[in-house]
């Protein structure tokens, strides 16, 4: 193709990028190395009902427009939210380092940084949910390949159900399930007769539970990928394996899953990004206490009385070099057998 | 024709309520507010103006969008409806206008004691109060045979007594939801202990204190008595709790209490049973373990005069004394408007006004706590880090946010 050719094919793309990637980028990079302008403090006499008039401190509106006007901007405060405890709490971690004794303690006191906290969540489960939804998204598509053409249309069409409904609404159908007057947790309370069992209340069940959602909505996902690629499987392969004698086995082994593997690639890859943004069932099963993760963050940070973009900025930072430490291994390797093509 | 037209305006005024003081305005008016039925109605009767649009977004999720929507010019809510906690944000990013020349003008229906007055500024009419008060299953006191408890030490030994006489395993209940609902329990308590959250006259934490640890420690004991699940209850599910009969004693919203019986599903013992009264103390404090709210409107300060101007008159439309004669509004909330006589469902506020509970406090950096106060109590709650720990946390969460907002150095 000439190079002018793809020049004006590009365009379009290359616009559609620069708007809703490169600069929405930037504008959180921004955001991030900027904070508020410190506040004026003023005390003013406050009167509210019922209770009368009393001295109470408010921002002094004036002063703070100079600032703001001034520099519109806010101050620069350069890595300084990066740093801060509700980040990657750098000062603390060197706290924790100089004075702990043993590996136990180091672990127990970066679980109780946010951060770190959240990473550990974030990471178990997206190194569990990812392996566990390719093997059974790869297990039903096989299945389903399997059946004759009459049963085919109506297994598909429920297999995909959890995938089709609204995450969040998911969330809550399993939630509501799991609570200790719902089905499921009355039955876990009566089967070891424990009352008190509770699957909320406990942060390995709660973990559980999530893990277990994630690989129930997002199983369906990799199905589809999959039993799409069975279709392109060449017959004569299959026969050919057959006459030479291999079980069912030895042929999902040795000719299915080599044929799947530039998919399952695929699927790892959206499934590494989906994961590691874990949002929806964390708020969905009202698993705070217990699970929380950075995308989670960016969602208090804006959702409080008080919104820190400063702060909810940083953690999009972060999220976007995850996501891109994340994916390396894969970007790495298809970068290397592009190179190897050309 | 014209028959037809004085029918049909004389229908709507009926409708409406209208019919003597029509409500006229020249410039539009657009509210955005929280969706409880109190709220719902004063909406509604601002919507009665005619002359121009009155449009509402009454919404759960008010809070994130009354900032950005009000910090455009001209701004996209001419009006929002907040509480003594939300118009702080508000104030902080100095949307809102001060009212004085429009109370002149046109608030000849308003009490004083309506006008919240920040620095000498109107800066918002209050129309309701609400505070968290005690409500409980009478019926379940007297087959244990003891009176409402007045404090919480007494709610626990009540507690006690209902379960070892297996009426019920968990008769305790509380909006414990990890997060806002939690952070202001411990608000109460803390409070209730005597406790006060800023360094005096700064914004430098102080919830890391004996009250503090006090607060937290009775906290952790009432959950003993409470669903297992408490971390996950907010007030929806806990006043679900209570209606289906397995909880005998809550401390709950009093803008909660005229619906506690009337939704479906209510069983006839909790419907028979129900009951409020005021707040309790702790710790043998006189200040009752609560806090004190109003609701109310402010008007953008992003908009025109004339636009202003509208907002002011049909929001005052929204909250005019002769509602108050309207049996279902006159009980859906504690209402500040002149005329209005206290129903059965406002003891519990009217009795934490009188006990001297202290207003939640409008400071510009309480978010910020209340924020870091819902998201470090949890560990404690599950017995994962000791009081002192957890209290440590929340100073070093909210130092971390309040530096990022300029209030700490």
């Amino acid at each position: 193709m000439r190079h002018s050719t793809f020049f004006w094919f590009f365009l379009p793309t290359a616009l559609a990028m620069l708007l809703f990637i490169a600069f929405p980028i930037v504008s959180v990079v921004m955001q991030s190395v900027f904070a508020p302008h410190p506040a004026v403090l003023v005390e003013v006499e406050t009167c509210t009902p019922l209770s009368g008039c009393q001295r109470e401190t408010t921002i002094d509106q004036e002063a703070t427009r100079a600032l703001r006007e001034a520099e519109p901007l806010g101050r620069f405060v350069g890595l300084d939210i990066f740093t801060d405890r509700g980040h990657l709490a750098t000062s603390e971690i060197k706290a924790i380092w100089a004075n702990s004794s043993t590996w136990n303690e180091v672990f127990q006191r970066l679980g109780n940084l946010p951060f770190y906290r959240a990473m550990m969540f974030t990471l178990v489960f997206t190194f569990i949910v990812t392996p566990f939804v390719i093997l059974l998204g790869l297990l039903i598509a096989l299945t389903v390949n399997a059946l004759n053409a009459r049963l085919k249309g109506l297994v598909i069409f429920f297999s995909l159900l959890p995938f089709v409904i609204t995450p969040l609404i998911g969330a809550l159908v399993l939630f509501w399930m799991i609570d200790s007057r719902g089905v499921l947790g009355s039955s876990i309370q009566w089967i070891f007769s424990d009352p008190n069992l509770s699957l909320k209340a406990s942060t390995g069940l709660m973990w559980f539970s999530l893990i277990l959602y994630g690989v129930w909505h997002a199983a369906p996902f990799a199905f589809v990928i999959f039993y799409a690629g069975l279709q392109t499987l060449p017959k004569d392969q299959i026969e050919a394996a057959q006459i030479d004698g291999a079980t069912r086995l030895q042929q999902v082994r040795y000719v299915v899953v080599p044929h799947l593997m530039p998919l399952v690639t695929f699927v790892a890859l959206i499934q590494l990004m989906d994961n590691f943004r874990v949002f929806e069932p964390i708020v969905g099963f009202n698993a705070a206490a217990h699970a929380q993760s950075l995308s989670w963050f960016i969602f208090n940070d804006l959702g409080g009385e008080t919104r820190q973009l400063s702060s909810a900025s940083a953690s999009s930072v972060l999220t976007i070099i995850g996501v891109a430490i994340l994916l390396s291994p894969v970007l790495v390797r298809t970068w290397r057998d592009f190179k190897g093509k050309a | 024709m014209f028959l037809k037209k004085v029918a049909l305006v004389s229908a709507l005024a009926v409708l409406s309520g209208t019919a003597v003081s029509a409500c006229e305005i020249s410039a539009r008016v657009s509210v955005v507010g929280n969706e409880f039925p109190a709220i719902q109605t004063v909406g509604a009767e601002a919507k009665a103006c005619s002359g121009a649009e009155v449009s509402t977004n009454l919404t759960k999720d008010h809070q994130s969008i009354n900032v950005p929507g009000m910090q455009g010019n001209p701004a996209e809510y001419t009006s929002a409806i907040i509480a003594n906690s939300s118009i702080v944000a508000l104030m902080n990013e100095d949307v809102i206008r001060p009212l004085d020349d429009l109370v002149a003008k046109h608030g000849a229906n308003l009490q004083s004691s309506q006008l919240i007055k920040i620095g000498g500024k109107v800066m918002a009419v209050a129309f309701m109060a609400n505070a968290q008060h005690l409500m409980y299953r009478k019926d379940i006191l007297d087959q244990i045979g003891v009176e409402p408890p007045k404090t919480y030490e007494d709610m626990i030994a009540a507690a006690k007594m209902i379960r070892d006489q297996g009426i019920m395993q968990n008769p305790i209940g509380g909006a414990y939801a990890s997060g806002w609902n939690l952070a202001q329990e411990f608000n109460n308590m803390f409070l209730g202990y005597g406790g006060s959250h800023f360094k005096d006259g700064s914004a430098a934490p102080n919830v890391n204190s004996d009250a503090g640890v006090k607060a937290l420690n009775m906290m952790k004991e009432l959950s003993a008595y409470m669903n297992p699940d408490f971390l996950t209850h907010d007030s929806n599910a806990t006043n679900a709790e209570y209606r289906a009969g397995n909880i005998a004693l809550l401390n709950m919203w009093g803008s909660r209490a005229a619906s506690q019986t009337t939704t479906d599903g209510v069983t006839d013992a909790v419907k028979n049973g129900h009951a409020i009264a005021g707040p309790m103390t702790v710790g043998g404090g006189s200040i009752p373990a609560s806090t004190l709210w109003w609701d109310g409107w402010t008007v953008a300060k992003n908009i025109s005069d004339e636009e202003a101007e509208a907002t002011f008159v049909a929001m005052s439309n929204g909250i005019r004394p002769e509602l108050m004669g309207n049996e279902t509004i006159r009980t859906q909330a504690v209402w500040l408007i002149d005329g209005y006589t206290p129903t059965d469902a406002a003891i519990g506020v009217f009795e934490a006004a009188k006990m001297g509970t202290i207003p939640y406090p409008m400071l510009p950096y309480m978010g910020l706590m209340h924020s870091a106060l819902g998201n470090e109590l949890s560990d404690f709650m599950q017995g994962k880090e000791s009081a002192e720990q957890a209290l440590a946390d929340v100073e070093a969460a909210y130092i971390a946010a309040a530096k990022e907002k300029g209030f700490l150095n």
